[in-house]
């Protein structure tokens, strides 16, 4: 039992069931199943994206790009169905995965050979991908009467009565706690972060962990540059601007330690998914969504604040005791 | 951020002052910008107007004084994401004081105060708690943003007093603009700071190893602590100026400075990984950055364009003295 109580998870699991509580003293039909399933599908996204982010943070870097690979590949996938509706949906989902990857593959490929670090090649990016949205787009929008029915219905069709954005979101859900816990890559990304200079003892090569990583991100932001256009059939160069923040955010609150090395699959999905909670119940409690940004600010901050108790290791307390003195 | 740190190669001698000054970072923005201006006096008949230029100083002096704080606070190894949070909740708060009837002295302290207040909220967090600035910060952007958009919704305080709009649309003398004008001197109080001060060296060192610092005396927490406050007070004049420059305030003000002044000490040479940086780097980066912005908005480029031009910039400055070394390593090893 005292070690169950150890996983940070179990803690946000419970943090986030007390929230369920508070709102349904509020408004009773939340904690309603049809409710909490819509909650999950809502949330999908984001969850899929701070997955992503979680593999790159794991390794002690950072990618801030995602959101406006995210706004890149959608504006593709979505001027690709404009032009041709005849394109089946899952080869553009191919297309999606392939155009982010491509991105991803340049963010870690300077990270890796140009050992630039990946906070100020990601914050170059970011702009750079964005732009390039423009470019591309000459900064039209793609509207929703300009594609294809199937483009928009995908992810709304129902499979065992949960839509299929939810289901996408559960396959990568799996796929990353296989690859996080039961494979060798997986290893090395936490080998990496908890400790590089040893992981290159153990024979990791460090560099090019690194490079698969950002190329793991590249592709989760183009799925879900597929999957945000599709669900607010809009592709213009503002779309998620700004987001790349949330999606820390949702790890942050997940336990994933900013330092590398500490977080798992089910802590960035608890960390997303208290965030979407959050932004759903906002309006049927009656609270200004202005107030959102707020108290995701204050959630973060309370996270770090209790994650960092964890995180303290023994090696340090010498030093916090001279620190003290 | 968190990048494992190259091993450091310590050489027999140092460089002789002279080839060292021709090879630094700085020389090479010096290049750049010389560039950058001749291509835009070629480019454009109305850029080489003194009026011109000034108003392109108008581009970077606000994000270019939150620059010269954070410069500092990334040579100590931590990092600000909630500058323009900042500005935009001391820009609400100003906006309040306008409606309760405030004059232009109260507004300007309340800017600067309710900046400084936030900067010492982010150190006292940083520091006391011991958490890392990149997350604290980035929870901080939300909450002082959040408390903006809590305040203002989807509304607009407007009705500035006349005499506030000095600060930012006044000129101090002829086509000099108090807005350069505060720049320049903060730049020289900036620059003597870090590196004439021994507050300035402990920067240097604090960024280089903190621990080694703690065991040599240097109050490591505290000046953490200064460097927040410092960089919330220089937000909180950047609020003032941005405030009085468009006369109005909305929560999305100055959304996404953050990016560019991090953007500029980058670029301006200052090392993410902390430890390394000159506050000239600075300098000599926003005026870059001024300069591809306001070049390129005089050939009609888009704004969002320029963003490209902004990141290629920032990737390829950093990026061209690694494949210089590599190059040279290659031949020579």
């Amino acid at each position: 039992m005292k070690n169950f109580l150890k996983y940070r998870e179990i803690w946000l699991l419970a943090g986030i069931v007390v929230l369920i509580g508070l709102i349904s003293t509020r408004f009773p039909g939340f904690a309603d199943p049809a409710n909490l399933r819509q909650v999950f599908n809502d949330t999908s996204i984001l969850m899929i994206l701070a997955l992503g982010q979680m593999a790159v943070i794991l390794t002690r870097s950072i990618d801030l790009s995602m959101a406006s690979n995210l706004c890149f590949t959608g504006m593709v996938v979505a001027m690709l169905n404009a032009a041709h509706p005849a394109i089946p949906i899952p080869v553009l989902i191919v297309i999606a995965l392939a155009v982010g990857l491509v991105l991803g593959a340049i963010n870690g490929f300077l990270v890796w050979r140009l050992n630039i670090p990946s906070i100020v090649v990601t914050l170059g990016t970011l702009t750079i991908y964005r732009g390039a949205t423009f470019v591309v787009s000459g900064g039209a929008w793609v509207n929703a009467d300009q594609m294809s029915p199937d483009f928009i219905n995908f992810q709304r069709a129902a499979f065992l009565g949960i839509p299929v954005l939810s289901w996408i979101a559960i396959i990568v859900i799996a796929l990353f706690f296989l690859v996080m816990t039961r494979t060798a890559i997986g290893r090395s990304i936490y080998a990496i972060g908890v400790n590089p200079t040893a992981s290159v003892y153990a024979g990791i090569d460090v560099g090019r962990t690194k490079f698969i990583v950002f190329c793991i991100s590249g592709m989760i932001g183009g799925l879900a540059g597929y999957l945000w256009i599709s669900r607010y059939v809009i592709a213009s160069v503002e779309v998620a601007n700004g987001y790349e923040l949330n999606i820390i955010a949702a790890c942050v609150i997940g336990g994933i330690s900013i330092a590398g090395g500490i977080g798992s699959v089910g802590g960035a999905v608890l960390g997303a998914l208290f965030l979407g909670i959050i932004s759903n119940a906002l309006p049927v409690i009656n609270i200004s969504p202005f107030w959102q940004m707020a108290i995701s600010g204050s959630a973060i901050i309370l996270a770090v604040v209790l994650n960092a108790r964890g995180e303290r290791r023994q090696g340090r307390i010498i030093l916090r005791k001279a620190e003290a003195a | 951020m968190n990048d494992t740190p190259a091993p450091r190669h310590i050489p027999d001698r140092l460089d002789k002052p002279l080839s060292s000054a021709i090879f630094s970072w700085e020389a090479l923005l010096v290049v750049i910008a010389v560039v950058i201006f001749a291509v835009n006096s070629f480019a454009s008949p109305y850029f080489l107007d003194p009026w011109s230029l000034s108003d392109l100083t108008f581009n970077f002096t606000e994000k270019g004084l939150i620059a010269l704080a954070m410069a500092l606070l990334i040579i100590s190894g931590e990092i600000d994401l909630s500058v323009a949070a900042i500005v935009a909740l001391a820009s609400t708060m100003m906006g309040m004081a306008v409606q309760a009837g405030a004059g232009t002295p109260v507004l300007v302290a309340i800017g600067v105060v309710v900046g400084l207040g936030c900067g010492a909220f982010n150190g006292l967090l940083v520091t006391r708690l011991g958490l890392p600035s990149i997350v604290v910060t980035i929870g901080t952007m939300s909450l002082f943003r959040g408390i903006a958009f809590i305040i203002l919704g989807d509304q607009a305080y407007k009705g500035y007093p006349e005499s506030f709009a000095f600060f930012g649309q006044g000129y101090v003398w002829w086509v000099f603009s108090f807005e350069l004008a505060l720049f320049l001197v903060a730049a020289l109080i900036y620059w003597f700071v870090l590196h004439r001060t021994s507050f300035g060296r402990q920067v240097f060192a604090i960024g280089n190893n903190p621990v080694a610092c703690q065991f040599s005396g240097v109050r490591v927490n505290r000046i953490k602590f200064i460097l927040f406050c410092l960089t919330g007070l220089m937000s909180g004049i950047a609020s003032v100026l941005i405030t009085s420059r468009l006369g109005s305030t909305r929560p999305s003000i100055a959304q996404g400075y953050e990016l560019e002044a991090i953007t500029m000490v980058v670029l301006g040479g200052v090392s993410i990984l902390g430890g390394a940086g000159s506050i000239l780097g600075v300098v000599l980066a926003a005026f870059i950055m001024g300069l591809v912005t306001f070049g390129l908005g005089l050939l009609n480029v888009p704004g969002i364009v320029m963003s490209i031009f902004i990141g290629l910039l920032l990737i390829i400055v950093i990026a061209l003295p690694i494949v210089w070394r590599r190059l040279r390593e290659g031949r020579f090893a």
